[in-house]
């Protein structure tokens, strides 16, 4: 407490580029001793980029950093920790080899006569550091074996164990945890600040910032937009300024629903009939229209995935039949289902869709020359057409249809998915949490998206966890619950209602 | 407690499964041929592939860091480093100026590849075979044929056995005792010290071990000049028991090494296994050794059979171990 208020670190006129993308241009930020300084932002907004000069990941191109009123040059994280800088990345940055003690103390082990690691010394050390978060558990085991959120638990632990730690930096810690070890989470933090650490918190979640936060940090596109006092802020003045544009976007979308619902087909285009499979899902009706936007909502492992899986015909039903067009399915494969013109986004695009090593025009052209065969060369020109309309139409943020798909951020390479299933044309498109893990901006843009594709004449299937959003871009909307269907709304619906049938509740 | 065993089993599989092929060889060639039974012939095993465990420490450890690292360069470095030995010795060098100075050239060509490899960006595979080449071309340079080393201290060394206390005519010669301490001072290095901690942290995941702020950069050099070392030694044993130095010696000796610490257990994409697992590995390509001279009719090409198959099956209980980890 003695410090406190006083300025610990100071960033002034940070740049930074990779390669051709501007990362970060003239950016201040301060930190104080006592507080806890959220640094919000959208994907790509430069955040990361941030914290990595700060930690010394990463040299900026222009621009002071001073650390306690002194200018500092960070060689690496390892000095940076030596001067009281202490990270959790967002993407846990562990050993999954080592054990969970190891983890948290490797590199600053208790020694033994000065030449052997106290192993038993090292093992009581981290599980009083764990229990101290609340964590109780056997610390000799692997890493890898443990949950994502032990392992999350065990990075914070390694951050905080570092006795001279001045400056603590949290990237994303609470993107894998659930609610009580949030909040376990936040009662530590709190406690560090009471002791005079500085915290940088970034988060995607806005409700934590406003939780914890003393104060705001706002970057848009490498820019700094504003530094403000937590309480003077409201929410909705906050994502604006994350997304430098008002929310009336979000409210045309009303609008636009209603308009495009005049132009739903009457008959069917896919329809299912007590279709079910054993231990997938139970049987179910659903028909889908040209025109129409469906919404499949439910808690996680409800039936959502594997309703997808069944129409795009990964599996196979055991019971009932599909019919499109008209026509009884018979052959259930994702080529036959690509043939009959359905496309479906599968749910972990890093895993199951981008390959980021290719190009936004490769990336785009992928799915086509499957449909095409390998043999059939599409011409250069086209290509290139083809990519080039996709990245206008869709708003893709790239600075050439041959960047490699990997530099650009989270929403826009799920724009460069979406646009490889639409150039193939297709007449139904199941999109599996198409804006998992992306802005509130490039939110917005795919909902809009995938209703301007509804008024095309497409049929669509749109699938999250995100009630609000499964409510704002569908025409209809079915509830699952435990692998079965339980509910259809159409029209005008209140959240209430449908939460009760996610819920079960009466 | 079946938790534990558990964990045990999980964590060290593929070393306790070395260990339990290493005896079935053993047992199965000593049921074809019964004077395999005698205690020198196990023995026997230290003797001859001394130089073989040597080197085949140093290339665990390499392994270990993952990333792709390996040590091609040891055979070269044993041609190298006995060949130049006994060129010294021929004229007239101290022999203890001679061990002393072809354990700093090992330690400095492993530090020099190494340090090619970290701040070059250069492939471990593509900068130790360079080594190897280097170092065999040196070899050769030194002299075109064999040198022979008529040192006394050598000579004393070489044809001193030492009998081993409680049994009766059994023995083994001082140069076989190396590659067993070197054994012990890795296991103490690679569980007790930063330096093996941090080996193993990269191994597991480079990224993650220089974000934690561990000194990646330093340990990877160090780990090769540690592998110069281990050669080192090596070349010195290997000169000191066919009492020679040439350019030709341990050729293709960094194969049967890879092979020996993966039938070990250590994983080729580092982070998993242990010396202690490449013992048994050596151990078992020794067995096979002897079994092929007690049949005396069969090709020593039997030999290279079976070690490569032994390394398939090595190689492919990892998979499933991987495989089975991603899954839980």
């Amino acid at each position: 407490m003695v410090e406190a208020n006083k300025e610990i670190v100071t960033m002034k006129g940070i740049y930074k580029s990779f390669l051709s993308v501007q990362a970060l241009e003239d950016v201040d930020f301060t930190l104080n001793l006592g507080e806890i300084h959220a640094l919000v932002g959208e994907n790509g907004a430069g955040k990361s980029t941030l914290i990595k000069v700060l930690t010394g990941v990463e040299q900026p191109d222009a621009g002071v950093v001073m650390i306690n009123q002194q200018k500092m040059t960070i060689r690496s994280p390892q000095h940076a920790q030596e001067i009281g800088i202490s990270t959790v990345y967002q993407e846990t940055n562990l050993c999954p080899d080592l054990s969970v003690a190891e983890n948290i103390l490797i590199g600053r082990e208790p020694m033994k006569w000065g030449l052997v690691i106290d192993r038993k010394a090292m093992n009581d050390n981290a599980r009083q550091i764990l229990q101290e978060l609340g964590v109780d558990l056997d610390v000799t085991q692997t890493l890898g074996e443990c949950s994502v959120a032990i392992q999350q638990m065990a990075a914070i632990a390694r951050a905080l164990e570092i006795s001279s730690v001045k400056v603590l930096v949290l990237d994303e810690p609470t993107s894998s945890l659930d609610m009580s070890e949030v909040d376990q989470l936040f009662q530590v933090i709190r406690k560090l600040r009471e002791s005079g650490v500085g915290i940088i918190f970034i988060t995607h979640f806005l409700d934590q910032v406003f939780e914890v936060s003393d104060r705001i940090t706002v970057l848009r596109n490498g820019r700094l937009v504003g530094t403000y006092e937590t309480t003077s802020l409201a929410r909705l003045e906050l994502i604006q300024k994350m997304i430098g544009r008002s929310l009336a976007a979000y409210d045309n979308m009303t609008q636009t629903k209603l308009e495009s619902s005049q132009h739903i087909e009457s008959e069917a285009l896919l329809e299912a009939k007590e279709v079910g499979l054993a231990g997938s899902v139970e049987p179910f009706d659903l028909d889908l229209h040209a025109g129409e936007v469906v919404g499949l909502a439910g808690l996680l492992g409800s039936g959502r995935t594997e309703i997808a899986r069944l129409l795009f015909g990964i599996d196979k039903p055991d019971k009932g039949v599909i019919t499109m067009d008209g026509e009884v399915i018979k052959n259930y494969s994702p080529l036959d289902s690509i043939m009959r013109g359905i496309a479906l986004c599968p749910e972990d695009r890093k895993a199951q869709g981008i390959v980021g090593e290719l190009t936004v025009r490769e990336n785009i052209i992928l799915a086509m020359q499957a449909d095409l065969g390998w043999f059939k060369y599409l011409g250069m020109k086209k290509q290139y057409e083809i990519a080039e309309e996709y990245i206008k139409l869709l708003n893709i943020v790239t600075p050439s249809a041959d960047q490699p798909v990997k530099n650009l951020s989270g929403g826009n390479q799920q724009k460069v998915i979406l646009a490889r299933w639409l150039a193939t044309n297709p007449r139904l498109l199941i999109l599996d949490e198409p804006t998992r893990g992306i802005d509130v901006g490039a939110k917005a843009e795919i909902q809009k998206l995938v209703l301007l594709l509804a008024e095309e004449g497409k049929s669509c299937v749109f699938i999250s966890s995100e009630l609000d959003e499964v409510m704002r871009t569908s025409h209809r909307i079915v509830v699952l619950r435990d692998k079965e269907k339980t509910a259809e709304f159409s029209g005008d619906v209140d959240e209430p209602t449908i939460m009760h049938a996610i819920g079960g509740s009466e | 407690m079946k938790q534990r065993v558990k964990h045990f089993l999980l964590q060290h599989g593929p070393v306790l499964l070395s260990f339990v092929v290493f005896l079935l060889v053993y047992f199965a060639g000593s049921r074809m041929y019964p004077a395999m039974q005698k205690p020198q012939v196990f023995f026997n095993l230290f003797i001859n592939d001394a130089s073989l465990l040597l080197v085949s420490i140093g290339m665990t450890m390499v392994i270990l860091t993952g990333e792709g690292g390996i040590d091609l360069s040891v055979g070269g470095v044993i041609a190298l480093v006995s060949t130049a030995s006994a060129a010294l010795l021929r004229a007239g060098v101290n022999p203890y100026v001679v061990i002393p100075l072809m354990i700093v050239l090992g330690i400095a060509f492993g530090a020099m590849m190494g340090w090619i490899i970290q701040y070059l960006k250069v492939q471990p595979f593509i900068a130790t075979l360079m080594g190897l080449y280097l170092a065999r071309g040196v070899a050769y340079i030194i002299s075109l044929t064999s040198v022979s080393i008529a040192d006394p201290v050598y000579k004393q060394i070489a044809l001193t056995p030492i009998y081993l206390p409680g049994m009766e005519n059994v023995y083994i010669y001082p140069t076989s005792l190396v590659g067993p301490v070197m054994l012990l001072v890795t296991i103490y290095l690679s569980f007790f010290t930063r330096f093996g901690r941090t080996i193993y942290a990269m191994g597991s995941n480079e990224q993650s071990a220089i974000l934690m702020g561990l000194p990646v950069a330093r340990t990877k050099i160090l780990v090769y000049a540690f592998s110069g070392f281990c050669s080192a030694l090596g070349g010195i044993v290997f000169s000191m028991s066919l009492l020679a130095g040439y350019g030709q010696f341990a050729s293709g000796m960094e194969l049967d090494s890879i092979a020996a610490v993966v039938i070990g257990g250590t994983a080729l994409t580092g982070g998993v296994g242990n010396v202690i697992g490449t013992l048994f590995g050596v151990l078992i390509h020794g067995t096979i050794v002897s079994i092929l001279q007690f049949n005396g009719t069969l090709s020593s090409w039997w030999t290279r059979i079976g070690v490569g198959l032994l390394t398939l099956v090595a190689i492919g209980i990892q998979s499933i171990y991987t495989l089975r980890q991603k899954r839980s």
